[in-house]
């Protein structure tokens, strides 16, 4: 058990709390600049995927898990930012300026959506951002001009001012530095007024509107930056297939960055890593289960989304707070050990907590 | 005639809408929760019956009424196992919750071997039959969806504003605390609510089966079912049913005089206009919470 004397008011909201923060989080990255000597190719590309799930999990995490505003129709600020991407870069726009570009485009997206997301919330807010996921997705079917339609877009290699990240591991490295920008850059904004005002959006509209919380430009703002990350995302994702069309942008993708922060565990920036893991891996469980199990059952078309159904059905029912809980629950039993009670991280059981007046 | 007959084909469309976000209501009402399987569960009511009428050689009525049961029965069932344990959690997690229904439901019937991944015609008695009347070529399947609905709507009605039970659902939608202080089973309710949603939602598969085929993917059309339920106002349901049919003929005008591309939207653009335009729907009632 570590405890923690406080001498200065600074260490509230320092970033690294102790010793062991600095040690784990020091080898962590280690491994990660290792890594395209780590690992072998393939795992390397995974881990690539990884980062970049990260960046769009990060902005939704933002906005779901901090702000408690949803969005199941974020694929679509995904798909704004890989086609900007793709137009400018194919006009010779050199890629960091273009990634800019493509955040900047998201974020103006996520503007538009925001609007009427100021006036609707709850299920309203889910609906609203699913219309417009699907009339999004309609749009890059048929600008045909810019889109290539449901053809798709070929990109080429990032060229970073006269740089090309034509191989693996440049390119895994220009993921890598986005990545922790765009991770100390949330860490950031949740310790500034701004992120303690998205909290208190979340935990209660009334009481951070009576607190002196703009409701209306902090939410705006939530969306905004939601979006300009997944722009970004998208613009690493595009580029990371080399190749773009309308259905990788469609309502499951949507579903599936949900699925990844919910797994992960909503209101944890830990959360959006582990769930981006999560969802990068789970395929390749299920293709190393196909061969264990029965031919009728392993190779059957349906198995990835009866399998993701029920692990969703699972985290929501038995944890709630996703892989980052359980972790959570994991240390402080170890900790502890053998202190630790089944009911520790119980929470109070709310009697149907209502958006109803009555 | 030809804007006539497109607008009845809408109605047609409107009604299969209408009764699947009369289930998402239904629903949402009693529970408050937003329930994104409606379609799924469209979807395997269709399945059912398709299997009685194949597999067992069962006659049309009586495969639509045994699908309809044991869908109600599977509703229930659904309410006591997944989504009782979870009452009073964020709302959120509810969506996702229901969410992860649909995938589990969509990916069993995909896997049900030389069943799941291929598209079945329901051999319903009224198949291709067409009406002459004044001018209009009317489809008998569509007119059966049509009659289905009003018939079900009534019954509905009836149910809601005569019974003992549909009373206390009533009651319970209201103030669900003040519901059980009067004595009102109010779980149990929920599992009959979840039951009623599954039932209309089993009508709405086998009502559409004739047209659209009977596939695993046919679920997605209950995502066009969320904005019906919005433009109605989420509380409502003469709503849902209304609102259902504005998405349906909307699409089929928009289908026709708009050019491609923007019948699978038109339903997106009219929920996204209603929500800057009137939030609350066409019968919502507006609230405002206090603190």
């Amino acid at each position: 058990m570590r405890y923690i004397f406080k001498t200065a008011y600074d260490q509230d909201i320092r970033l690294a709390k102790h010793g062991g923060h600095v040690f784990w989080y020091g080898v962590l990255m280690l491994v990660l600049v290792a890594a395209p000597w780590l690992f072998p190719e393939y795992w390397l590309a995974q881990l690539t995927f990884v980062l970049i799930y990260s960046v769009v999990g990060l902005g939704l995490m933002l906005l779901s898990g901090f702000t408690g505003l949803f969005s199941l129709g974020h694929a679509a600020f995904l798909g704004v930012g890989a086609y900007t991407q793709a137009a400018l870069t194919h006009h010779g726009v050199p890629a960091p300026i273009a990634l800019i570009a493509a955040g900047l485009f998201s974020a103006a997206a996520g503007v538009i959506v925001g609007l009427p997301a100021l006036r609707v919330k709850g299920i309203y807010l889910a609906i609203a951002t699913l219309a417009f996921g699907f009339i999004v997705e309609e749009v890059f079917a048929r600008w045909e001009r810019v889109t290539g339609g449901n053809a798709g877009i070929h990109l080429s290699a990032p060229d970073v001012f006269g740089f090309k990240l034509d191989n693996d591991v440049s390119f895994y490295f220009a993921c890598l530095v986005v990545t922790v920008l765009a991770t100390l850059a949330i860490l950031n904004l949740l310790r500034s007024p701004t992120g303690r005002a998205f909290v208190a959006i979340r935990d209660s509209e009334v009481s951070a509107q009576s607190m002196g919380i703009h409701l209306a430009r902090y939410k705006t703002l939530s969306f905004a930056i939601s979006a300009a990350l997944a722009g970004v995302g998208g613009a690493l994702y595009a580029h990371k297939l080399q190749f773009i069309s309308p259905d990788q942008f469609n309502i499951l993708q949507s579903v599936d960055l949900v699925l990844m922060i919910v797994v992960g565990g909503i209101g944890s920036v830990h959360g959006a890593f582990l769930g981006a893991i999560f969802l990068i891996t789970m395929p390749q469980v299920i293709a190393l289960g196909k061969d264990v199990l029965p031919a009728a059952i392993g190779q059957a078309p349906g198995l990835q989304g009866l399998v993701y159904g029920l692990v969703l059905i699972a985290f929501v029912l038995f944890e709630p707070q996703g892989l980052y809980g359980r972790w959570l629950k994991l240390r402080t039993y170890l900790q502890i050990f053998p202190f630790y009670r089944r009911g520790m991280f119980q929470r109070q059981k709310s009697y149907l907590k209502s958006d109803r007046l009555k | 005639m030809q804007a006539l007959q497109i607008v009845i084909s809408g109605i047609a469309q409107g009604c299969i809408y209408g009764l699947i976000a009369l289930g998402v209501v239904l629903i949402y009402k009693a529970t408050e929760t937003v329930s994104f399987a409606q379609g799924e569960l469209m979807m395997l009511g269709a399945f059912i019956g398709l299997l009685l009428m194949t597999a067992l050689g069962f006659p049309f009525w009586i495969a639509f009424a045994a699908a309809v049961v044991a869908m109600g029965a599977f509703g229930i069932a659904l309410e006591r196992l997944v989504i009782r344990p979870i009452l009073g959690q964020p709302a959120f997690s509810i969506v996702m919750l229901t969410i992860g229904i649909g995938y589990v439901a969509r990916g069993a019937i995909t896997m049900l071997p030389g069943l799941g991944t291929e598209t079945h015609t329901l051999a319903v008695p009224y198949k291709d039959q067409v009406w002459n009347a004044a001018g209009l070529v009317l489809n008998v399947e569509q007119m059966v969806i049509i009659a289905a609905t009003l018939v079900l709507s009534a019954v509905l009605y009836a149910v809601f504003k005569h019974s003992k039970v549909g009373v206390a659902m009533q009651a319970a939608s209201q103030n669900q605390l003040a519901a059980y202080y009067m004595g009102i089973p109010v779980k149990r309710l929920n599992g009959l609510v979840w039951g009623l949603a599954a039932v209309v939602a089993a009508v709405a598969g086998l009502l559409l089966a004739p047209i659209t085929f009977v596939h695993a993917n046919m679920g997605f059309i209950g995502l066009k079912a969320m904005p019906a339920a919005v433009v109605g106002g989420f509380g409502s349901l003469p709503g849902a049913l209304v609102g259902g049919l504005i998405i349906g003929v909307v699409e089929a005008m928009a289908g026709f005089y708009l050019p491609e591309g923007f019948k699978d939207i038109a339903a997106y653009v009219v929920v996204l206009v209603m929500l800057v335009v009137k939030p609350n729907g066409l019968f919502g009632e507006k609230l405002r919470k206090k603190v």
